[in-house]
């Protein structure tokens, strides 16, 4: 698509009316456009106030649930310290690149964070957080993959994943949106189809029912991607029938 | 803004909104209550009037507010205020169910486009006929029709542009354009900034 018509796209995409794959190539092109990037904050602010005046009153029991329920969930880390470091550090076009890539995967999934952090284990605080920032450059680095590819599937009940691989990092992302919770004490669980074997790719995090995940190891020439429903742990081989099974992009 | 939204709760008290949510993003739990009671009917009032349905725009709505205390050490004042995040956050979500509704739809009805074809007026009536809403319906009267049918299609169908070109009978190149040119004229009667 030419550069004029992507930006002609800012409307669009400040009323989410782009269809996936064209909001991922407007949002490759958010990362170096600064007009784009300032127009569409302007629009988002015009479109809230079209929401502002849609204004209920929801009743007590909403309250109940949401302040019950932030009681079990997790807060993603910030994603500030160091990213804010690198961005004073780091040429303006990389700045604004990498801004836009944080809006690009919350975007993406349809949330302001991602959730790579679900295979947290007992280590420090510092450690914890620079994994995690790794893993969310990573994530970063293969959505905004010149070659990247993207397939998406409806998945049961209306959930919706996308599987975004990169053939030069050998590495592949999974989008969820909508997906359900788990039942108690099982966990999603990620895999490489490497043509008919199975291999472990990571778990999703089950607080979460839109996330984006990098996935574990690499892609490795694997034929596909599946997801199954496991112990709350995960596996080493898969105990059930996918709930999903999606093939590598072309 | 220049002007006040009439609805109960002013939008320049986003200095506080901004404080809590700093709070809320180290875990404060009274403080989320606190942006709840800011937000939650503007939340669950975008649910509603995308989705239509009761059930669906609360499942959506607590989906959303859910989510703003799981993101919240990630909101950029930068990046637009607290309100204009989790509306946005908001629409994407509903605009989401909209979508998995409708493609579960489309696969027995392939007609379920051309069935859904919206009412335009049904849209702007509901908009227009509440005294609150006076600011935004003047400023959508401001719009081309062209550009009022194409933004409230997408706004408040949860429409794709492309969806809006073929209920519309235009061309893509001028459904995006207009959604554009139409956003633009909101922005400036509305006399936001970002």
């Amino acid at each position: 698509m030419r550069t004029e018509d992507l930006h002609s796209l800012t409307g669009a995409y400040a009323l989410h009316a782009l269809p996936d794959d064209e909001r991922d190539a407007f949002e490759r092109h958010l990362a170096g456009c600064v007009t784009c990037a300032q127009e569409t904050r302007e629009f988002a602010a015009a479109t809230a106030r079209l929401g502002l005046a849609e204004t209920l009153a929801p009743g007590p029991v909403l309250k109940e649930r949401v302040l019950h329920r932030i009681t079990t969930v997790r807060q993603v880390p910030p994603d500030g310290g160091t990213a804010q470091k690198a961005r004073r550090a780091a040429p303006r076009g990389r700045g604004l690149a990498r801004w836009a890539l944080a809006a690009c995967l919350a975007a993406a999934a349809g949330l302001g964070g991602t959730a790579v952090w679900q295979y947290e284990r007992a280590q420090d605080a510092a450690e914890r957080a620079a994994q995690a920032e790794q893993r969310a450059e990573t994530l970063a680095g293969v959505l905004a993959a010149p070659d990247a590819e993207s397939r998406t599937a409806r998945l049961s009940d209306g959930a919706r994943g996308t599987l975004v691989v990169s053939e030069d990092r050998d590495r592949a992302v999974f989008l969820a949106s909508g997906m359900a919770e788990p039942p108690q004490g099982k966990v999603y669980q990620l895999w490489f189809d490497d043509h008919g074997t199975m291999r472990s790719a990571g778990l999703m995090d089950s607080g979460s029912t839109s996330q984006a995940v990098l996935m574990e190891g690499a892609v490795d020439g694997a034929a596909g991607v599946g997801i199954t429903v496991e112990p709350a742990g995960g596996s080493e081989q898969p105990t059930s029938d996918p709930v999903a099974l999606l093939s590598m992009p072309a | 803004m220049k002007e006040a939204v009439h609805i109960g709760r002013n939008p320049s008290s986003q200095p506080d909104l901004q404080k809590l949510m700093r709070e809320v993003a180290l875990g404060d739990q009274d403080s989320f209550a606190a942006v709840y009671d800011a937000v939650a009917g503007s939340v669950l009032g975008v649910a509603r009037a995308v989705l239509r349905d009761q059930a669906q725009s609360e499942e959506v709505a607590q989906e959303v507010l859910v989510e703003v205390w799981r993101t919240a050490p990630r909101y950029r004042p930068e990046r637009g205020t607290v309100v204009n995040w989790i509306l946005t956050l908001a629409h994407r979500r509903a605009v989401d169910r909209v979508r998995s509704v409708e493609a579960a739809a489309a696969r027995d009805h392939k007609a379920a486009l051309l069935d859904r074809t919206p009412e335009y007026d049904e849209v702007t009536e509901q908009v227009e006929t509440r005294l609150e809403r006076e600011q935004v319906r003047r400023c959508l009267r401001t719009l081309t029709d062209i550009q009022r049918q194409s933004v409230t299609l997408a706004y408040y169908r949860g429409l794709t542009y492309r969806q809006v070109a073929e209920a519309l009978a235009l061309p893509l190149g001028t459904v995006k354009t207009r959604l554009r040119d139409g956003l633009i004229r909101l922005r400036d009667c509305l006399g936001v900034s970002a």
